[in-house]
């Protein structure tokens, strides 16, 4: 018996959701006195023995014909076998975007509860019992598994990414007959950006910047903190920018480090996506702009005056530290 | 083409959020079609135009949910189901529709990928893994050509194409159809919404494999720390110091 983490790669790395992934599983095994065993589908650019510094004693790399491209079915399906063959009751995903895809048909595959948006560690782990949020934002909810297999899939960046930093982990194979029932017939990526679920740190904008002509501002901002960019609804309505870049209900919902909102007024809406981000500066040339209640830090002033400001002093402190 | 749209009834995006005895406390709460279906249900009116066949409704609720319902059949659906139960948790809800969705022989299955309530974005994906069928979450592009589908989904930083036949499931967003296309009802659609059919099912036995034991709101935030315009350098090292963010 074993706990199961799935693990993604990005341009050819594991992500920072899939370490801290494998780090809640490890937390977990501690807790049921059994190791950690990551789930690496397809090919491996990275070496997979360093998810061992984040907690893992053992890789198995899946592979087969129905898992060249992602599909739903035949990832959850490798998922379930290589769960049964290692004995495993539990099994911790991260809620990226393939992660939400196949958290559902891995619970049914594995006969097993299912606790999403997870956001913090078990308080309990027989009943397993997890913090996970709720109502968009609004509110927390303690969940309790009733089965005893449980698929637990966590919101990016809620407990953070530990290294043990020596540790390494066995890696085996695994030949898996899953078969797909879904083609892949093109990929439409924009390479080398953030993704914005698990991005630490991001600048976002709104109407505030007044054109998309205006956007270089916050990509040089962003840029120079290593940040993902987001825009607010009606900026992705009226096409400035792209809609993969909405945050707040109906967009993506993010809790990163540091959330920078500049001409965002702070609709209800744009909220439930953002309001869970550790800490947030608004700027805004509105002081009765509704975000500035919701934030840590406030800029009133014009956004063509501040943010290139704001950019310069970024730079001038990466310059001294 | 038979098209079943899954209908979550929650409360409006405004609504204030408050528990009472360890439960949402509805009262003097506004509910609405959860925003996410809206996507999926305008998305099935097109089908429906394009390539014929009925737009049936489900949802898994008591009585109360039928105002939303009825909102549903006035914006253009032909039919609705409602599964007469209190959905206790996502495979619950995902069981009963699934048997609905079998015994009806749907040729496409569209929910939104997650409810804004309760967030758990369980069922779409559950009633593909019931059924054993195609699935596509976070789908922002669906055309269907005969018995093929093909879906755009969103991935990090861009987007996926994939094909695959029909039945199929669809956890559908914004991007489904844009939000200048939803539909609002008008009073023809409201009138004809009363006589149309909308048949109440007993539920049927399924588990409930979680339980909410508590829920809590947000701590209140302190008061936000305001920066003089002119003095960026001091937010700068707030942000360093007291935030530890950079």
């Amino acid at each position: 018996m074993s706990v199961l983490v799935f693990v993604e790669s990005w341009e050819g790395k594991f992500k920072k959701a899939s370490f801290e992934a494998v780090g809640y599983a490890s937390h977990i095994a501690q807790q049921l006195g059994t190791s950690t065993t990551a789930v690496v589908i397809g090919d491996m650019a990275d070496d997979a023995s360093v998810l061992g510094n984040y907690g893992a004693q053992k890789v198995i790399n899946a592979k087969g014909q129905g898992l060249t491209h992602f599909n739903a079915k035949s990832y959850s399906e490798t998922i379930a076998e290589i769960a049964s063959a290692e004995g495993a009751n539990v099994i911790v995903l991260s809620g990226s975007f393939n992660g939400k895809s196949i958290q559902s048909l891995v619970s049914i595959k594995t006969n097993s509860s299912l606790i999403t948006n997870a956001v913090a560690l078990p308080t309990s782990v027989s009943p397993m019992t997890v913090r996970r949020g709720s109502f968009s934002s609004k509110a927390f909810a303690t969940y309790e598994a009733s089965q005893e297999k449980v698929v637990i899939a966590i919101t990016p960046n809620s407990v953070g990414v530990t290294s043990s930093g020596s540790d390494s982990a066995s890696v085996e194979s695994f030949e898996s007959s899953a078969t797909a029932n879904t083609e892949q017939k093109s990929i439409d990526k924009v390479q080398g950006k953030i993704p914005l679920p698990e991005a630490e740190l991001v600048v976002s904008a709104g109407r505030g910047l007044k054109g998309p002509e205006n956007w270089t501002l916050i990509e040089e901002l962003a840029e120079l903190l290593g940040a993902g960019t987001a825009c607010s609804k009606p900026v992705s309505d009226i096409g400035w920018r792209p809609h993969t870049e909405h945050v707040g209900q109906t967009g993506i919902a993010i809790r990163p480090n540091l959330y920078i909102a500049i001409g965002i007024s702070g609709a209800i809406q744009h909220l439930a996506g953002v309001s869970n981000s550790k800490t947030i500066v608004v700027i805004n040339n509105d002081p009765e702009a509704p975000f500035f209640k919701a934030a840590d830090y406030g800029i009133v002033g014009d956004a063509f005056e501040v943010v290139p400001k704001l950019t310069e002093a970024i730079r001038n402190f990466k310059a001294n530290n | 083409m038979k098209v079943l749209v899954c209908i979550s009834h929650v409360p409006d995006t405004t609504a204030k959020i408050n528990f009472k005895d360890n439960a949402f406390d509805t009262s003097g709460v506004q509910f609405v079609i959860n925003p996410y279906d809206e996507f999926s249900l305008t998305r099935a009116m097109w089908i429906k135009e394009k390539q014929g066949g009925t737009v049936t409704v489900v949802n898994v609720g008591d009585a109360s949910t039928e105002p939303t319902i009825r909102k549903a059949l006035a914006i253009g659906a032909d039919s609705a189901i409602r599964i007469d139960a209190q959905p206790t948790d996502g495979f619950y809800v995902a069981s009963q529709i699934a048997k609905i969705a079998k015994e009806g022989a749907y040729d496409i299955i569209l929910c939104g990928q997650e409810s804004i309530d309760y967030n758990g974005g369980q069922v779409p994906g559950l009633i593909a893994g019931l059924l054993d069928l195609p699935f596509v979450n976070a789908c922002v592009g669906l055309e269907i050509d005969g018995g093929n589908a093909t879906a755009i989904r969103e991935i990090d930083g861009g987007k996926e194409t994939v094909s695959c036949s029909l039945p199929m499931v669809i956890g559908g967003k914004k991007g489904l159809v844009e939000e200048s296309d939803l539909r609002i009802p008008n009073m023809r659609g409201i009138m004809t919404a009363r006589t149309k059919p909308l048949e109440v099912v007993a539920a049927s036995d399924a588990e409930t494999r979680t339980k909410a034991t508590s829920f809590e709101k947000p701590a209140p935030k302190a008061a936000v720390k305001l920066i003089d315009k002119d003095n960026v350098e001091e937010l700068v090292n707030l942000l360093h110091s007291e935030a530890k963010v950079i």
